[in-house]
C-alpha cells in the first residue's frame, strides 16, 4: 500500500500508508459509501477510526456499513477562515451530527456524533442562503466531496425525504 | 482560612496540603513583536521569577516548561542561566498545563528529586506560532487524526470548542449578552493593570456588536495573542518561609484530568459539560476547602465561554446557570467573588494560564501591581477603589481556585491560600 495524497480546495490531505484505519475509512467514502468499525468482541461502532474500542478494548473489529442519516447535534457557522483553503467560502457551516445508528447507547449521553460541512447534494459547500435554514434538530443525510482516488468526504445535506422540525434551534443572533 | 469539610475524603494525603508554596513569579513584557527569541524570553522569565523569590542562581535545582513545538528547551533556559539542574522535563501541552506541572514538581519533590522547581512557559504566540492557528499552521497538510477535523475547515480552538459552547446555550437558554459580561469585566480587571496588552474597557454591546469569527464566538469573545515568558517558582512551604514574598500555599491540585473519549470527545455526552464535572472531585477534596470557600477565580478565558464553563462545572453555580453566575456581578472586582483580576487571557496577555496563576499569588500577597502609590517600605497602600486606572487588589481575599483549560475534554485546576 503506498500513502495517498489528494488536494481539496487547494489544501493537502494525506492518508500514511501505516495509518490502515484511516486508508480503510476513507477507501469506502471514495466509494460514496459510510463504513464504521464494529467491534468483533462487544459489536459497537466506533467513531472516528481507532485503534481499538473505547468500550472493550478489543483490537479486533470489522468495517461494516452504517446509513448516513441523523440529527444535527450542535454546529458552528464560520465567518473567519482561518485556512487558505477555506477563504472565500465563507460562511460555512460545520454539522456535528448524532447518526440514528446506536444513538443513546451504551449510555444515553452517547452518540455516534459525525462531523461534516452542511452541503449541497452533489457534495459543495452549502451557500449563505441554506446554511440559515438549519440548526439544532434538522434532520440530515450523507453526501460526500470527492477529492482524489481513495479520498472522498463524507458531508451532510438537509434531507429533503425526511420530516423536519418547524424551526430547526439557531444561534440567537443572525 | 476556612476549616477542612470534614465530610470529603481527599484522594492524595491530606498532609500535602500547605506542605508546598508558590514562592516566585516572573513575567516579561507583554507585547505583540516581542524582537527576541523564544530562548530570550524563557531566560527573562526565570530570571525574573528567582529574583521575586530572593534565590540564589543555584536554590534552583528544578525545571519543568510546556509548549506545542514552538518554544525553547529547559536545556538552553538552564544553561544561559547557569542552573544545574537534578530534575528537568520539557512537556507537551498548551492551557491545562500550569497547574499540572505545578502537580508535577511537588511530586517530584516528595519523592525527592530535587527541591526547587521553576515553571516556565515561553511563547512568541503572535509574532512566531500563532495560537489561534493562523500563519503557517493554518496551511499544514491534513494527514491522522487531523482529516476527521481540518479537513472541515474546523481546526482553530474557536471552531474546535464552538459546538460545545452552542450546545450551551441550547440546553439552558445561555444568552450571547451573558457571556459578553466576561469581557466586560476582565476588561475592567484589565484598566487597572498597567501592563496588560488591552486596556481599554468594552461594554457587552461592545462584544456582541463585534463581528462574528465562528458562531457563537465575536471577535471580542476571543483572546489576545501575545509575546511573553512567564514563570512561578515551586518549593516546600518550610523553606519558602526564609524567602523573600510573603508565603502563598498551595492546598491541592488537579492535573489534566479528562472526559471520556479524548480522541474525540463529542462522542460522550452531554457535550455542554466541560471536564471540570471531573476534576471537582479531586480538587475540592484534595484541598479540603469547596467552592463557597473561595475568594477570588482564575477561570481560563481562552474565550467568554471557557470562563463561564468551568465557573460551572467546578460547582460556583448549579449546572445552566453560569450565564447568570457570570453577568451578575459576582466575577467582578468588587463583586463577591472576582475572575481573572489581571484581565486574564482576553485582555492581559495569553500565557496559556501562567498569568492568572501569577495574578491570584500577586492577590494572595496582598500585592498586585496595580497604580496604588507605594509606600517608603515599598509595598503598595491599596484603596481598594476599583474605577478605572485604579486598584485592582481584593481586600482580604485568603483563598483562590485556578481553574486551567485545554479543551472541553481537557482541565487542570488548583486551589492556593494565604500562608501568612
Amino acid at each position: 500500500m503506498a500513502t495517498i495524497d489528494g488536494d481539496y480546495m487547494g489544501m493537502g490531505l494525506r492518508i500514511d500508508d501505516l495509518d490502515v484505519e484511516n486508508v480503510e475509512y476513507f477507501k469506502h467514502c471514495a466509494a460514496h459509501d459510510f463504513h464504521l468499525q464494529a467491534c468483533n468482541q462487544c459489536g459497537r461502532f466506533r467513531y472516528p477510526p481507532t485503534t481499538a474500542c473505547p468500550w472493550c478494548m478489543s483490537r479486533e473489529s470489522t468495517w461494516k456499513k452504517v446509513e448516513g442519516k441523523g440529527t444535527v447535534h450542535s454546529y458552528t457557522e464560520v465567518h473567519h477562515a482561518i485556512q487558505p483553503a477555506f477563504r472565500g467560502k465563507t460562511p460555512y457551516m460545520v454539522l456535528l451530527v448524532d447518526l440514528d445508528t446506536q444513538k443513546g447507547q451504551p449510555t444515553p449521553d452517547e452518540a455516534l456524533r459525525v462531523i461534516g460541512n452542511l452541503c449541497t447534494p452533489d457534495g459543495q459547500l452549502a451557500p449563505p442562503e441554506l446554511v440559515k435554514s438549519v440548526g439544532v434538530g434538522t434532520r440530515v443525510r450523507m453526501v460526500f466531496s470527492d477529492v482524489s482516488a481513495g479520498i472522498a468526504l463524507p458531508q451532510w445535506t438537509i434531507d429533503e425525504t425526511a420530516q423536519q422540525p418547524d424551526k430547526p434551534w439557531r444561534y440567537a443572533q443572525e | 482560612m476556612p476549616l477542612p469539610r470534614q465530610e470529603v475524603d481527599g484522594t492524595t494525603p491530606k498532609y500535602l496540603r500547605d506542605k508546598y508554596a508558590i514562592v516566585g513569579i516572573g513575567e516579561t513584557t507583554y507585547t505583540r513583536g516581542s524582537g527576541i527569541t523564544t530562548r530570550a524570553l524563557g531566560t527573562w522569565a526565570v530570571r525574573n521569577a528567582i529574583l521575586d523569590a530572593g534565590l540564589q542562581p543555584g536554590d534552583v535545582d528544578g525545571m519543568l516548561d510546556y509548549s506545542g513545538g514552538d518554544s525553547t528547551s529547559a536545556t538552553f533556559i538552564a544553561g544561559d542561566l547557569g542552573l544545574r539542574l537534578n530534575f528537568y522535563m520539557d512537556c507537551v501541552g498548551g492551557g491545562s498545563s500550569t497547574e499540572a506541572l505545578i502537580g508535577i514538581a511537588i511530586g517530584i519533590m516528595e519523592a525527592g528529586l530535587c527541591k526547587c522547581v521553576a515553571i516556565f512557559r515561553a511563547m512568541n504566540g503572535f509574532s512566531q506560532v500563532r495560537i489561534g492557528g493562523t500563519g503557517a499552521r493554518s496551511a499544514a497538510p491534513v494527514a491522522g487524526d487531523m482529516l476527521h477535523n481540518r479537513a472541515y475547515g474546523w481546526q482553530s480552538a474557536g471552531q474546535s470548542f464552538a459546538p460545545t459552547f452552542m450546545r450551551h446555550m441550547y440546553d439552558y437558554g445561555t444568552t450571547p449578552e451573558q457571556v459578553a459580561h466576561v469581557k466586560m469585566f476582565h476588561s475592567r480587571h484589565a484598566s487597572n493593570n498597567p501592563k496588560a496588552y488591552y486596556k481599554k474597557r468594552f461594554t457587552v454591546e461592545d462584544v456582541i456588536s463585534s463581528r462574528f469569527i465562528c458562531k457563537p464566538l465575536h471577535l471580542l469573545d476571543c483572546c489576545v495573542e501575545t509575546d511573553n515568558g512567564t514563570c512561578v517558582i515551586v518549593t516546600s512551604a518550610e523553606r519558602a518561609k526564609d524567602l523573600k514574598q510573603p508565603l502563598v500555599l498551595i492546598r491541592g491540585v488537579v492535573g489534566r484530568c479528562s472526559k471520556p473519549r479524548l480522541d474525540m470527545h463529542y462522542q460522550h455526552g452531554p457535550i455542554s459539560r466541560v471536564a471540570g464535572y471531573y476534576a471537582k472531585e479531586i480538587l475540592w477534596p484534595n484541598a479540603g476547602v469547596g467552592p463557597e470557600d473561595v475568594d477570588i477565580t482564575g477561570s481560563y478565558d481562552a474565550f467568554t465561554f471557557t470562563s463561564m464553563l468551568q465557573l460551572e462545572d467546578y460547582g460556583f453555580c448549579k449546572k445552566g446557570e453560569g450565564g447568570n453566575y457570570v453577568s451578575d456581578g459576582t466575577i467582578t472586582l468588587g463583586g463577591k467573588r472576582p475572575n481573572n483580576t489581571s484581565g486574564g487571557h482576553l485582555c492581559e496577555a495569553y500565557t496559556h494560564g501562567m498569568n492568572m496563576v501569577i495574578e491570584n499569588t500577586r492577590q494572595l500577597r496582598h500585592d498586585v501591581d496595580d497604580s496604588c502609590p507605594v509606600g517608603a517600605d515599598g509595598k503598595r497602600r491599596h484603596t481598594f477603589d476599583y474605577k478605572e486606572g485604579g486598584c485592582r487588589q481584593v481586600k482580604d481575599v485568603e483563598v483562590s481556585a485556578n481553574l486551567g483549560w485545554a479543551n472541553p475534554a481537557t482541565t487542570s485546576a488548583m486551589v492556593m491560600r494565604k500562608g501568612w
